[in-house]
């Protein structure tokens, strides 16, 4: 069943990434008809393939058949200081290459819009510093984008998903005591939370680890079954988003600093038993590091996850290459190809649960030297190094 | 890199949606979720102490129960033999005694015979001494005229004697 749902969810990736490659190759057509060389560049259009798919965008784009686009138009919220805020459907903008001014004043950048301002005569380099996608104003005046893209729906969706499952679980637990054995979808569940608790809480948290059970179980699941919904074709690359990590990150970051306790401080910026000399150059090195915690915590999801996405776009799109040189050549490769993602698609499917146990680990792990009371500091600071290291 | 710059919206996103699942999570699953299995892994842990416990008291029960039983078996056999002695000794006892009462019994029968014997004898006596004196005197009042006659008295007197 399981290998079933993964193949056809393999055969609807193909499918989409086939419709996105051939609607590139018609787009290109009219436009460069005289520049037939240029037309078969595609290493080009694949990179914005593959970039399209792996980032954010106020629009979720299912599909293109031909030249009409299927694609599902979500609400844009944008907040500037001079004309307050507004919300309108992302469908105002029209489509790639008939783009619209909306309300006068909003534009979304995209490579037409780049390349009209280096035509209007501004720095190329300033202009390629804009991110594709982002909405900017006619005039040049700050606005702050809110919008529910294409991540933050997703990420709505799983975040549904995850309450309904977590609910209706709780509510089973609510409802039959502790006396009956679990059933159902409890079975699924107890053992990962029994594992979050047995393997990451309480070995490095201890005796405190029940005070952070709901913050670690909230991150592990949280994580897990965004990379899970990433790897749906057709999906967003939640996780593989910086935004996101960065902001997962913070939030471990504050609850360390919130928690930390006199001694963690203490250890930090007067570390005891060490020559003066020393301490010059051993508090700053400690200082940093607290703050490189969260920065690695941040890279190490958004880069396993998009790694991934970008591994089996690659592979998939390896097709449309060797398509692009001769049909055969592409009809030869698309079992290699197709046998590659599988084998990604599974790999993908334990990273997106490792990563989701080593971010919880590691943030189990920076909370238990903030509220270590110190009996067993040494100990401590080398399990943590250990762990880094394997991450 | 434009995947390296971070949108403050999906930011503000993430944090928001991150904090309410965080919030609802903790209140209304991971809690109950949390409560119930350590009630669960306690109850079990109760069960298994509370079955070792039964057992080792069953085990010092049963040792106890086979040292009760063997203590049971030593008194049935000291009340066994000391019956048997009991027995013996009110046995012989009755023995002994029906003995002296027999010896002591025969005895006095021994000592009545010969008291009864003693009497009969004084009485033969007495009588044989009265009869002596009757005939004697019967002699000696009938004027005996003759030997024969006499002889003939005499004899007729021995003859009533006998005769008695």
């Amino acid at each position: 069943m399981n290998r079933l749902f993964s193949l056809l969810v393999l055969v609807f990736a193909l499918f989409v990434a086939s419709f996105n490659a051939s609607a590139q190759e018609e787009h290109l057509a009219p436009a460069e008809a005289t520049h037939e060389a240029e037309a078969a560049k595609e290493p080009l259009n694949i990179k914005k393939i593959i970039f399209d798919h792996v980032g954010d965008a106020h629009e979720w784009h299912f599909m293109t058949i031909g030249h009409s686009h299927i694609t599902a138009p979500l609400p844009v919220i944008l907040y500037s200081p001079s004309n307050g805020l507004s919300v309108f459907s992302s469908s105002k903008f029209g489509h790639e290459g008939h783009r619209q001014v909306v309300d006068g004043q909003y534009i979304l950048v995209d490579d037409h819009y780049k390349a009209e301002q280096i035509a209007l005569g501004k720095d190329p380099i300033e202009v390629e510093k804009i991110k594709s996608g982002a909405i900017v104003t006619v005039d040049g005046s700050p606005v702050y984008d809110f919008s529910i893209t294409k991540n933050v729906l997703s990420m709505l969706i799983s975040v549904a998903l995850l309450l309904w499952i977590m609910l209706s679980v709780a509510k089973k637990y609510k409802q039959n005591g502790s006396g009956v054995a679990p059933s159902g979808f409890q079975n699924a569940l107890e053992p990962v939370i029994t594992f979050v608790r047995d393997e990451v809480a309480v070995p490095n948290l201890g005796h405190k680890a029940h005070r952070f059970m709901p913050i670690l179980l909230t991150f592990f699941f949280f994580i897990w079954i965004n990379n899970l919904l990433g790897l749906i074709p057709g999906g967003a690359n939640f996780t593989g988003n910086i935004a996101v990590t960065a902001c997962l990150a913070l939030i471990t970051f504050i609850v360390m600093i919130i928690r930390a306790n006199g001694h963690f401080w203490g250890h930090l910026l007067n570390p005891p038993g060490v020559p003066f000399g020393i301490k010059l150059l051993l508090v700053p090195i400690e200082i940093i590091s607290l703050f490189i915690k969260p920065v690695a915590l941040t890279i190490r999801l958004f880069a396993n996850i998009l790694a991934g996405h970008i591994i089996i776009l690659s592979i998939v799109c390896m097709i449309f290459i060797f398509g692009a040189m001769s049909p055969v050549a592409g009809w030869g490769f698309s079992p290699v190809s197709v046998g590659f993602s599988i084998f990604m698609f599974f790999l993908e499917l334990l990273v997106g649960a490792i990563q989701a146990f080593i971010f919880t680990t590691l943030t189990a792990v920076f909370i238990g030297q903030a509220v270590d009371e110190g009996h067993h500091g040494h100990e401590d600071a080398h399990h943590h190094h250990e762990n880094e290291v394997i991450a | 890199m434009e995947l390296l710059q971070p949108d403050l919206g999906l930011f503000v996103w993430t944090l928001i949606a991150f904090i309410a699942v965080f919030l609802i999570l903790r209140k209304y699953a991971w809690g109950p979720i949390l409560a119930s299995l350590g009630e669960r892994e306690k109850g079990i842990a109760d069960s298994i102490a509370s079955a070792e416990r039964i057992k080792a008291e069953m085990a010092t029960m049963q040792s106890e129960h086979q040292k009760l039983m063997v203590q049971a078996r030593e008194e049935r056999t000291q009340m066994l033999n000391e019956a048997k002695d009991l027995k013996d000794k009110i046995v012989n006892e009755a023995k002994d005694q029906a003995k002296n009462e027999a010896s002591k019994i025969i005895t006095e029968a021994r000592v009545q015979i010969d008291h009864m014997k003693m009497a009969a004898m004084t009485e033969v006596k007495n009588e044989v001494a009265s009869l002596a004196l009757a005939v004697a005197e019967k002699v000696l009042r009938k004027n005996l005229s003759s030997d024969a006659e006499q002889s003939n008295y005499a004899k007729m007197l021995a003859e009533e004697v006998s005769l008695n």
